[in-house]
């Protein structure tokens, strides 16, 4: 008996974001299929893990993480390297925390300087994201782009009430911008209009749609990225065609089940096992919804999810 | 796949007689086709069409039951593709293996974890569904004992494994009020294996390593009119098999293929050197389509973080998730710390409490029933009002906890701080806490110091 294998007519293709300067650029999207599915067409790019920096020593992280990074901790230049020649890391995710004008209110030329010093170290592509209110974030990704020129950075975030700046110095330097909405496919297609309007290419635009881990909301951002991909590909929907990207490792080493010990919750058997598993398990749901690029923490997660990702779409 | 009221005429008798209450066979269609009433009630309907309309309406995935009394579970019944297009509808089976050429004591020690594996979630309990016994050691005598051993020490429904049919019909004779899952009917063993399924009723897996290997087995279950039945494809690799389930899936939901629309099971404990990996691609199988997946082991740190994915990927996209109503106390509170009110939102509730565990200030939160919607809905929907608020207050028994009487509110409902203040008895005052919860740390300190 035969049999004819169903199969997706995709008439829409995601954009190619190129992520990095001359040296170190690596195209981000171009999929011509739903996430993984290239059987059906062709994913010309794999998904990309970037791994997170801190601008200054993280508190409150569990000792069993810890440990892969304390060495660095004072210094994003040597934590940057340390990602990318110890552990393989693909692009590299600055989280400018210290911005914030309540954990340390850090000057955008500040910020902007850590950018370059981290930028010109490593081979590999910088992604930034800001922490605090969209003022502060605003006035400092503005002076970020302009020091880093040219550079194909990208650079987090604007929002629907906050672009104009960002997405003006984007354009004017030749970075690329995050658009951030909040699992909300109407709110991602408008703010992708506002940007278009306003001069940027379609191909400086990527699309957070904000995550949560397991247990979380993840089936929030689950869906809202599958909405997405879904307009993207088969309806041709322009305005949802960017590529994604998840913040991930923030929202997963935030939560209880990462963090609290065995013997307080012997329920929950082995921590370090279990925050990978919270870890890998939360980016594998964020990359089959969709996602083309998420910020990870824990080495041995990272790891996993590479082996995953070469063996589905090898 | 839902027939419309036109293709249900076409195979009435088309005399209306009005035996079954309507005064034409056309509204009678129509009224079958809403679902209002049951095909019965045309005494007239030849037996052909009766099959044909009863197979219509049934689901493109055909429901499974696996076991008995209150461990048993249903797999399949699946309408859709994308949870946002509807739901998915019965969530996916955990199952976890054991070799038999495991001890009596390592045995023991697997059941009593399976058994014992249970969370409370957002007000679901989350659990181990079944036990999975593969007859490694290929000895018929040993199989047998450990199957009733295991069955001796647990409820769960049990899928036994075997590649000795003699040994799998026997069980099937003795444990049938259980409704063991069999593994498995090939082409070889196909006769053979309907034989058992209808001596026993016990539901039933097709084993193929292609689509073609699965059609020719599943055509001849349907001929002898086996339902409850489970594919299981491939050859234990990940990629092939994600592939594997999103063609069955897709072929029984889109292109109507019935030969296809049985519920599956899959094997990450056989594609894994670990089990970190293991839980990783059982992950996979929770977001595309494993029916059953089948787990190496029931250690908790791989266990619990499936358990919860699950639950998150098959909650219902129309039903927002609710938290129970009661006072959370959040890092041991005492007397004099802060009361915040929130609505029960799922997420609202694991959002706001998180910021409150981040910023180590003890508190009390408050949660208020206002069916699943978030605080700003809620407030427009009329279900979290001052009178509302207070009358929850009064009710949930804080004034006896507390010697405060001040309440933390929401920043997007500020509006709500005067009139709440006049319907609270005497004594309580009204603060507006941040619009954000990544404010809520900030302000929390601030407020306590």
């Amino acid at each position: 008996m035969s049999f004819q294998i169903p199969k997706n007519q995709y008439s829409g293709t995601i954009s190619t974001v190129t992520l990095g300067d001359n040296k170190s650029g690596i195209p981000v999207g171009g999929d011509k299929a739903l996430p993984f599915y290239n059987f059906e067409g062709e994913i010309p790019n794999k998904p990309i893990i970037a791994m997170e920096v801190y601008d200054s020593k993280p508190e409150k992280w569990p000792e069993y993480l810890e440990k892969y990074f304390k060495d660095v901790f004072d210094d994003p230049v040597k934590w940057a390297k340390k990602c990318v020649n110890d552990y393989g890391a693909e692009a590299i995710c600055l989280q400018l925390k210290s911005i914030n004008p309540d954990s340390g209110d850090m000057s955008p030329d500040k910020a902007a300087e850590i950018v370059k010093k981290v930028r010109e170290a490593v081979d590999k592509p910088i992604i930034v994201y800001g922490d605090g209110p969209m003022e502060k974030i605003s006035d400092v990704m503005k002076k970020v782009s302009e020091v880093n020129q040219d550079s194909n950075i990208l650079i987090g975030w604007i929002e629907e009430d906050h672009y104009k700046t960002v997405a003006a110095a984007c354009m004017g330097y030749n970075n690329n911008v995050i658009s951030v909405n909040s699992m909300d496919v109407n709110i991602a297609k408008q703010l992708n209009i506002l940007l278009t309007q306003l001069g940027l290419p379609p191909e400086r635009i990527v699309m957070d749609p904000s995550t949560a881990s397991i247990g979380y909301g993840i089936e929030y951002c689950y869906s809202s990225m599958e909405r997405l991909k879904i307009a993207a590909l088969l309806q041709d929907d322009k305005m949802t065609q960017m590529p994604l990207i998840v913040n991930l490792a923030p929202q997963v080493w935030k939560v209880k089940e990462a963090k609290e010990s065995e013997e307080d919750y012997p329920e929950w058997g082995n921590l370090e096992q279990r925050g990978i598993n919270w870890e890998s398990i939360s980016a594998m749901s964020t990359l089959i919804s969709g996602t083309n690029i998420v910020v990870m923490r824990h080495p041995k997660a990272i790891e996993l999810i590479n082996k995953m990702i070469n063996k589905l779409l090898g | 796949m839902a027939l419309s009221g036109l293709e249900i005429f076409k195979k009435l008798p088309k005399t209306n007689c009005k035996d079954c209450g309507f005064p034409t066979c056309l509204a009678f269609a129509m009224q079958l086709a809403a679902g209002k009433v049951e095909l019965d009630k045309c005494p007239h309907v030849s037996e052909e069409a009766k099959s044909e309309l009863e197979e219509a309406s049934q689901p493109p995935i055909l429901k499974v039951e696996i076991g008995n009394g209150d461990d048993a579970f249903v797999v399949g019944e699946e309408n859709v593709l994308f949870r946002h297009d509807r739901t998915f509808v019965n969530q996916n089976a955990f199952a976890v293996n054991i070799d038999d050429s495991l001890s009596d004591g390592e045995i023991e020690k697997v059941i009593k974890k399976v058994n014992e594996t249970e969370y409370e979630r957002v007000g679901q309990i989350l659990k181990v569904d079944a036990i999975c016994i593969n007859n490694k050691s290929k000895d018929a005598g040993k199989f047998k004992d450990i199957v009733k051993k295991v069955s001796s020490l647990t409820l769960k429904p049990l899928v036994l494994m075997s590649g000795d049919l003699q040994v799998l019909g026997d069980l099937a004779g003795e444990l049938k009020d259980k409704k063991p899952l069999l593994h498995a009917a090939t082409k070889e063993n196909m006769d053979d294996f309907i034989k058992i399924s209808k001596d026993t009723g016990c539901p039933i897996v097709v084993r193929g390593e292609t689509f073609e290997d699965i059609l020719s087995l599943t055509e001849k279950i349907r001929e002898n009119g086996i339902k409850n039945a489970v594919i299981d494809i491939g050859k234990r690799d990940l990629k092939e098999d994600f592939f594997n389930q999103i063609i069955l899936r897709t072929a029984a939901i889109k292109k109507k293929n019935r030969l296809f629309g049985y519920p599956t099971i899959v094997f990450p404990n056989e594609m894994a050197e670990d089990s970190l990996t293991e839980a990783l691609i059982a992950s996979i199988f929770v977001s595309k389509y494993g029916s059953i997946i089948v787990l190496s082991n029931a250690e908790a740190e791989n266990i619990y973080p499936l358990l919860v994915y699950r639950q998150n990927i098959y909650t219902d996209p129309r039903q927002p998730m609710q938290v129970e109503q009661k006072i959370y106390e959040i890092g041991n509170p005492d007397e004099n710390s802060p009361v915040l009110i929130t609505t029960n939102f799922s997420l609202t509730y694991f959002i706001i409490s998180g910021e409150i565990e981040n910023s180590r200030v003890p508190c009390w939160l408050l949660v208020m029933d206002v069916e699943g919607q978030s605080v700003l809905t809620a407030w427009a929907a009329g279900k979290f009002i001052p009178e509302l608020i207070a009358q929850y207050i009064k009710k949930s028994g804080i004034e006896e906890k507390v010697k405060t009487r001040k309440l933390i509110i929401p920043g997007y409902v500020a509006q709500l701080q005067g009139e709440l203040e006049d319907e609270l008895e005497e004594g309580w005052s009204i603060i507006v806490g941040p619009r954000e919860a990544g404010e809520v740390p900030k302000f929390l300190k601030e407020y306590v110091s």
